[in-house]
């Protein structure tokens, strides 16, 4: 080889190998950037509150108590609102959401018994409910409309029964419909 | 093979026993949930079935194709016979027992929890007690890979190991490791739990603990299909491997960055805060770094191979490659499938991306495209690369050898893509039946049948893969020659210390898994109120 004008094959895999490298790293920067980005930007932060609840006596006392679930009307003073659920087996409740569009919502959702899933089909709302904890959940419905809300974690045998529905109204629609309640669902 | 045959081919036949169950099972489940089907009267059948298959296909299956492949590496690469056979029968024969023990009370209906566990949901302690056996069975196979290595590099002292040697033991380490969360989920919280010695348990923990192992198994299920695209297609094309140091490199990188990036299963969990979801995404960005580093060395040496056939301009050595044989033509496909699973795994690992398809029917098409697709199909391959030398006979016909490659990769596409699509509609995982009367539903109806459909295409593939394994079991014997591994472009006379041994290694993994573990696990001594009473699946 040494008289042999071509390159040495070690350096040929060598160069071609550092140029790819580097291509390498550049597309792990990309991801690791638009990773950054969406998350600081649009504030698209997975439920991380570790906050756990005594998820034996949820239906005796406390926040989760059966007259504090639903929706409330009354908005937090940063302007949002609350919406609190049980998913138990093998049901939601309320099994009928009801929310005002264009307003952010904090859904708060624990579980009596087993390991739950909460989705929104059609948005980003998307929590695992693991009993012993609250998941909190933050979102905001741009248009009125009706989404399904399936439990999304195998709960026992029950589990494909699981399904609930989120009613979006428009705020002027929600406001009116509800004057003068604290909590609502679809069953008011 | 230098008198270890019995032992690899036990290990195959045993692997491709499972799977002649397993598989109907998922065909199976797609079909009953399909609106092809009515409802199914007892759905509790179905979520039997997803726990057997499951359990299969997690915990059994690749397991002993990981061992039997391992041996097969040992003896090849090393050109020695396998020490420590006795406990590499006692190995086999734990797996069996486990797996037996774990499915037969699967099948009885004790155990309808699904192979994820997830406790408080509690099943018949035998089901978790067959696979804490199968798991240490596979922990002596560990040893004796790892054994392996060592008494080689004993007998030829700064010699590079083997490249086939280096990953086979990579992939020990990764999974003696990584089982560990797994084995202790089992050994401290289920077991116990499952015996009534404890009354609670700590579902938050237990999803923790799996997640240590959930998603490392998946890399060492994968481990034996980059062995071989490493050691066997180079060869199989007619060409040589671009880069022994690479190949190196790459298993080393997944032996780092597959374990401490689990908690990426847990973005959508309350239990865990937003900075260790955050860690674990960075550190699931360079797990890709490896199958990047893989792909470019694996296309590189396609290209020698298809140059030296005379393959001539930019793309026409594509042409010439050798299409015909079952390894070139499996890995063409492997890699299709890994880079569309590739690209769903990207948007599930994006911390932000993944709550529109968290636990959906997504995450199912991008598990089977990569693991049942890119990573079975590469076991089908190395099934039929060794079969001629394990059985002494030819394989009874190529032409149906590429049949069966062809049909399980269109079979597998066409299953997972429609799968992709209803999960970005909202579809959940894990469900036996689904109202497609519902208007909301009904646009996932046409989806769900094409990929029930394409269930049989995968069904037949399955049945001719056993056809031909067994038929070319009973051809008349043949001559055969010795099996060979490829060669690099500059076979590495020695190497650095880094690239040899695995000392350093195993202490920055040691480091990372306490870095990027050790708040998340040891949190759970200071929450309070998080443990919560079982509830038990058992039949009554």
């Amino acid at each position: 080889m040494a008289d042999s004008p071509q390159k040495p094959a070690t350096e040929v895999v060598d160069t071609a190998e550092r140029g790819w490298a580097y291509a390498v790293g550049g597309v792990v920067a990309i991801v690791f950037a638009v990773i950054v980005y969406s998350g600081l930007h649009w504030a698209a932060q997975p439920p991380s509150n570790v906050e756990t609840i005594d998820a034996t006596q949820l239906h005796v006392a406390g926040e989760f108590v059966e007259a504090n679930l639903g929706t409330e009307t009354r908005p937090q003073p940063d302007g949002s609102i609350i919406v609190r659920v049980i998913a138990q087996q093998y049901s939601f409740v309320p099994s009928c959401i009801v929310v005002p569009a264009d307003t952010p919502i904090t859904f708060r959702v624990t579980s009596p018994d087993v390991i739950h899933g909460f989705l929104i089909a059609g948005t980003n709302v998307n929590s695992m409910v693991v009993p012993g904890f609250v998941s909190e959940v933050r979102a905001q419905f741009d248009q009125p409309g009706e989404h399904l809300m399936p439990c999304h974690e195998y709960c026992s045998v029950g589990h494909a029964g699981m399904w609930a529905v989120v009613k979006v109204l428009s705020r002027s629609e929600f406001n009116s419909a509800y004057i003068g309640e604290e909590r609502v669902s679809c069953a008011r | 093979m230098h008198g270890s045959s019995r032992l690899i081919l036990a290990h195959f036949w045993a692997a491709f026993a499972v799977f002649a169950v397993a598989i109907p099972l998922g065909v199976w489940q797609m079909w009953v949930r399909s609106p092809l089907h009515e409802w199914l009267p007892n759905p509790e059948l179905y979520y039997r079935a997803v726990t057997a298959h499951g359990t299969t296909f997690a915990y059994v299956f690749p397991t002993l194709i990981a061992m039997g492949f391992g041996y097969v590496a040992c003896v090849v690469s090393l050109g020695r016979p396998l020490h420590g056979v006795r406990l590499a029968w006692l190995a086999y024969w734990l797996v069996i027992a486990g797996a037996a023990l774990a499915l037969a009370t699967v099948a009885a209906g004790d155990a309808t929890v699904l192979y994820t566990f997830y406790p408080p949901l509690s099943g018949s302690p035998n089901y978790y007690l067959g696979i804490l056996i199968a798991v240490v069975g596979s922990w002596i196979w560990v040893g004796l890979m790892i054994s392996h290595f060592l008494r080689w590099k004993r007998d030829y002292p700064g010699l590079p190991v083997p490249l086939a040697m280096f990953a086979t033991t990579a992939g020990a380490l990764l999974w003696s490791w990584t089982s560990l969360g797994v084995g202790a989920e089992i050994i401290f919280m289920i077991l116990p739990n499952a015996y009534g010695w404890t009354d609670t348990v700590d579902p938050g923990l237990a999803r923790v603990l799996f997640s240590w192992t959930l998603h490392a198994i998946v890399y060492f299920w994968l481990i034996p299909a980059y062995i071989a695209f490493y050691t066997l297609l180079p060869q199989a094309a007619g060409g040589r491997l671009y880069s022994d140091k690479m190949g190196r490199v790459s298993f080393l990188l997944l032996l780092i960055f597959s374990m401490p990036i689990g908690v990426h299963h847990l973005y959508a969990d309350p239990q865990i805060g937003a900075g260790f979801k955050f860690l674990h995404a960075v550190f699931t960005g360079m797990v890709a770094v490896p199958t990047l580093l893989t792909i470019f060395t694996i296309c590189a040496s396609l290209e020698i191979a298809g140059r030296l056939r005379g393959g001539r301009g930019l793309l026409g050595w594509v042409a010439a490659l050798p299409w015909d044989r079952p390894m070139v033509l499996a890995s063409a496909m492997s890699l299709v499938m890994l880079g569309l699973g590739g690209a769903s795994g990207l948007i599930n690992m994006s911390y932000a991306l993944n709550s529109t398809i968290h636990n959906t029917q997504w995450v199912t098409g991008h598990f089977h495209l990569i693991y049942a697709g890119a990573v079975v199909i590469m076991y089908f391959a190395i099934a039929y690369e060794f079969w001629p030398h394990l059985t002494g006979r030819p394989l009874v016909s190529l032409k149906l050898v590429r049949l069966q490659l062809w049909t399980w990769c269109i079979g597998m596409l066409a299953t997972t893509l429609p799968w992709h699509y209803v999960g970005l509609l909202g579809e959940p995982r894990r469900m036996a039946y689904f109202d497609f009367t519902n208007p909301l539903m009904a646009p996932q109806a046409f989806w769900d049948s094409m990929s029930a459909i394409s269930g049989l295409i995968l069904l037949f593939s399955a049945a001719l893969l056993l056809y031909i394994l067994i038929a070319s079991h009973r051809t008349p014997a043949g001559v055969m020659d010795t099996p060979r591994l490829s060669l690099a472009v500059e076979p590495p006379r020695s190497l650095p210390r880094s690239l040899n041994s695995f000392g350093i290694w195993i202490l920055l993994v040691a480091a990372l898994t306490i870095a990027n573990y050790g708040f998340p696990i040891a949190q759970f001594l200071f929450v309070k109120n998080s443990s919560v009473p079982a509830y038990s699946v058992e039949a009554p």
